[in-house]
């Protein structure tokens, strides 16, 4: 036999187990008074080690629970689902795709409106729920003829449940989704054929071309159409200048004088001219518009007949159909398909039924073009801003009080930005502008609204004491041995600064730009105030001269959400996009942010050494 | 302060014996203003630099205390000395550096080749131009090869290609470089190692043709072999160019050195020719600082 306690006595003992022990006797210390017998945890760190690193993992849990929370709701909303058919107890029936289930407890008058015979089995239902049931919540479309998008189905008053064959969605221009089944297809009002599988072919075969033919119409619209107003538009403003400019000399020199002669002479040309021009403009219009009846006409001849649920029989014409599949016919190959072209018009199209289907393009573009500019304004001023308080101003209570500003700054509520914005920048200066350059146009205003440029400098004001701080670290984070070589080389204070320092500041000038681009692209409130719009369909930078229009209004993501999410009619179908929206601008706020990591890298490798 | 000044007849070989008995470093302790022992082979030399009645303060401490010395043409002259005894103070005032720290102060002057340094109508950043100056850590700017060395040029709007290349070439052949980083004159700066480093700092510093080259402990950051090139770099650019060395190293002084300066607490105490210094010092407290009984 062994006797471990013995054994262990034997075994090399750390000097703190002796002392706990007794067995050793230290020496006579100066901290033997605080010394106890056995060691505090406090002593190893190891309680602080937990709370850090637990907290740590809290916030990473949160952060990493709302990515996959956006990330997959936002991912599943182009899939399409199949499309379900309810009959109920009550005679009633519903199709379309089931957008979620929830239990819930259904009140006695909720069973006292159904018909005797529903009620009973509703009663029967329930009581094998012990009074719980669940409902569906079917999104049923065909918002013109039943004045509803989605209809609760409780699980007590389904009767039959089924997923027809030939059940189609249509994804319309107009009145949000419809769903039917199919069952014909009229070509000039006359039934081709009444087969569900050769109308979806005949549906296929012409779609393209109808497609083709309202992007041409829209074309028409929008830019021949639009041209034309245009230059009308510029006559009309040359006219209006010209009488404007006659009033004033009118007031001033009276109107017998030989300078307002000459300018009522340019002023009767003008008008003459603006007259010709808006007749060749109105010809010009009505033939467009023949062209577009031609097309519509044209477009208008094709008709899908679908039976609804409710049993009523509709002609829709292709012309207003987006998309149309037979959602219960779909391999995973149509599937994915239908998804990815989903996907494609969600990113490349504009928006279409208040902003709720379509696609977020303008908005896309609106924020990316409103956080390049941003960032193009906010550096350099933060940039010059901060090498002054760092390398030229003498340090002392005046340029302390300014730091404290601008970190004061930093902690203002971000719509009282927007509040600002609009004051100065819209109400002053654009007005101001207007009344310079703009007169004409007046009461119109040009930039004397929300525009994209008073957004990008009301968010430069946001995000500068971000910029400016990591600047003026960057700054001092510079060796003032490399200053001192420079200035030994006979460099001048701004040669240094401009041939040295700043290129060597420039990653850390660079990471406050990240920093500020990630702040300004994420930023709503204040834009509500300064020129974010529910829609804008024209691009604050287009093939209009001069082609940068930085007074128009523009379409945001974060606005987009914002609108979308609380502000839609249709709010139940708004939700998905909700998600899928706020992917969208976590991955581009991501994608920027990554290019700007990789400029930095690779200044980082060019300006700053591994120290000797 | 005037009247305890001592004069000191300094023969030209022999330690000099203080009159009170005190020892000269006790009585630059006591605050007393020496007269500094300086050998006569010194005057024949053709000037380049010439240091009068110099005084330094930085706020309310005197760091340099009435040096004069005369710094000859084509020759190395070391400035050695314990820690804070100013050698690098009075390297920095030679330049001007000194100016961008915040109250500094100074009194008397120097002269370079005839013109003032400190005069109140000199053009600094003119009057740098014609220093060149090597730091204690090797600092090379965040730029190419090529674009350090010709640093000097560029600041002086130089664009001509042809002289650009001309002068690279030349600064790094002096500053025995050229073999090793022909090859790569457009890679950054910052990938060499540190001796090369510096020897980079010192063809930038050669690059503008300077009337004096400063060094600031150029070797101490540096390993023993390539503080041995530096060294030897120190040795072939000697002649062509006049040099000011500090340095904490007394073996350094005495291989690269033809003078050599002994600084304590911001005074100069002695200079003589490196031989004399390092042989038979004129005083017997330069003879126990190299010795390493004191500092």
């Amino acid at each position: 036999m062994i006797d471990i306690d013995k054994e262990k006595e034997r075994l090399p003992q750390s000097t703190v187990q002796k002392i706990s022990k007794g067995v050793e006797n230290r020496p006579v210390s100066v901290r033997k008074g605080i010394r106890k017998n056995s060691v505090s945890l406090s002593a190893y760190g190891t309680p602080l080690v937990w709370l850090t690193g637990g907290l740590l993992s809290v916030a990473i849990v949160m952060v990493v629970g709302l990515l996959v929370f956006i990330l997959v709701r936002g991912i599943s909303t182009f899939w399409p689902g199949p499309i379900s058919r309810f009959e109920t107890w009550e005679g009633s029936v519903y199709m379309g795709e089931i957008t979620r289930t929830e239990t819930f407890t259904p009140s006695k008058e909720q069973i006292g409106t159904l018909n005797p015979e529903a009620g009973e089995r509703a009663e029967q239902f329930l009581s094998r729920g012990k009074g719980q049931s669940f409902r569906r919540l079917v999104r049923t479309g065909n918002f013109e003829l039943t004045g509803e998008h989605f209809h609760w189905v409780p699980e007590y008053e389904v009767k039959s449940y089924s997923e027809p064959e030939w059940a189609i969605l249509l994804e319309r221009t107009a009145w949000g989704r419809f769903y039917g089944i199919l069952a014909g297809f009229k070509i000039d009002g006359n039934f081709v054929t009444e087969d569900p599988a050769r109308a979806f072919q005949l549906f296929e075969q012409h779609h393209r071309s109808i497609e083709k033919n309202r992007k041409k119409i829209m074309n028409l619209e929008k830019k021949e159409i639009g041209g034309l107003n245009q230059k009308v538009e510029q006559e009309r403003l040359k006219v209006r200048s010209l009488s404007l400019k006659m009033e004033e000399i009118k007031r001033q020199q009276g109107d017998q004088s030989e300078s307002y002669r000459k300018v009522d002479t340019a002023w009767e040309q003008a008008k003459t001219h603006y007259r010709e021009v808006e007749t060749q403009a109105n010809e010009a219009y009505g033939k467009l518009r023949e062209q577009i009846q031609a097309l519509n006409q044209e477009n208008s001849r094709y008709q899908f007949v679908i039976d609804t649920a409710t049993g009523v029989r509709a002609e829709i014409p292709l012309a207003e159909v987006v998309r149309g599949y037979p959602a219960n016919k779909l391999n995973i190959f149509q599937k994915v398909g239908i998804y990815v072209d989903r996907w494609i018009e969600y990113l490349t199209d504009y928006p279409r039924e208040a902003n709720s289907e379509g696609g977020v393009f303008p908005a896309i573009f609106g924020t990316v073009v409103m956080t390049l500019l941003m960032s193009l304004i906010v550096v350099p001023i933060g940039v010059i801003a901060a090498l002054y308080l760092r390398e030229y101003a003498r340090a002392g209570i005046l340029i302390s009080l300014v730091r404290i500003a601008i970190n004061n700054l930093a902690g203002v509520p971000s719509i009282v930005f927007g509040v600002f914005g609009l004051g100065f920048f819209c109400y002053f200066l654009g007005v101001s502008i207007d009344q310079l350059f703009f007169t004409a146009k007046l009461p119109n205003p040009t930039f004397g609204k929300g525009g994209v440029l008073w957004s990008s400098l009301t968010l430069a004001l946001l995000t500068l004491p971000v910029v400016i701080v990591a600047t003026e670290e960057a700054l001092a984070a510079v060796p003032g041995s490399m200053r001192e070589g420079a200035y030994a080389c006979g460099a001048s204070k701004w040669q240094t600064i401009q041939r040295i320092v700043l290129p060597r500041a420039m990653p850390g000038i660079m990471t406050g730009m990240i920093l500020a681009m990630a702040r300004g692209a994420g930023e709503v409130a204040p834009l509500m105030l300064v020129g974010a719009v529910k829609l804008a369909p024209e691009l604050p930078i287009d093939g209009q001269f001069p082609f940068i229009h930085l007074e128009r209004s523009f379409m945001h993501l974060g606005f987009h959400i914002y609108d979308v999410g609380f502000q839609s009619q249709n709010s139940e179908a708004a939700i998905p996009m909700v998600f899928t929206t706020a992917m969208l601008l976590i991955v581009i706020v991501f994608v920027l942010n990554l290019l700007a990591i990789r400029l930095r890298s690779r200044l980082q490798k060019k300006f700053i050494s591994r120290e000797i | 302060m005037v009247e305890n000044r001592k004069t000191i007849q300094v023969p030209s070989q022999g330690i000099v014996i203080p009159r009170n008995g005190d020892t000269i470093l006790q009585r630059i302790s006591r605050g007393e203003l020496i007269e500094p022992a300086v050998d006569s082979s010194i005057k024949q030399e053709d000037v380049v630099l010439s240091i009068k009645n110099f005084n330094l303060w930085y706020g309310e401490t005197q760091a340099l205390f009435d040096i004069s010395m005369d710094i000859p043409r084509g020759k190395v002259t070391a400035l050695i000395g314990p820690s804070g005894c100013g050698k690098s103070t009075l390297l920095r005032s030679v330049n001007r550096l000194n100016d961008l720290i915040d109250g500094v102060r100074i009194e008397g002057e120097m002269i370079l080749n005839g013109d003032p340094i400190y005069s109140p109508e000199v053009d600094v950043i003119e009057l740098r131009k014609r220093m060149g100056m090597v730091a204690q850590k090797p600092n090379p700017f965040p730029m190419s090869i090529y674009e350090n060395v010709v640093f000097p040029l560029r600041i002086d709007g130089v664009r001509d290609k042809q002289l650009l290349d001309q002068v690279c070439e030349q600064s790094l052949r002096g500053a025995a470089l050229w073999d090793e980083v022909k090859d790569r004159l457009n890679q950054s700066a910052l990938s060499l190692s540190g001796g090369q480093q510096q020897r980079l700092c010192i063809a930038r510093a050669i690059a503008a043709e300077p009337e004096v080259l400063l060094m600031d402990e150029p070797a101490s950051a540096l390993d023993p072999i390539a503080t041995a090139k530096i060294e030897e770099l120190i040795h072939q650019l000697k002649g062509d160019y006049s040099i000011l060395i500090v340095t904490h190293n007394m073996q350094q002084a005495a291989r690269v050195s033809d003078y050599t300066a002994f600084m304590y607490l911001g005074h100069l105490v002695e200079y003589s020719p490196t031989a004399v210094v390092f042989v038979k010092p004129l005083l017997k407290e330069t003879e126990a600082y190299i010795t390493g009984r004191f500092g």
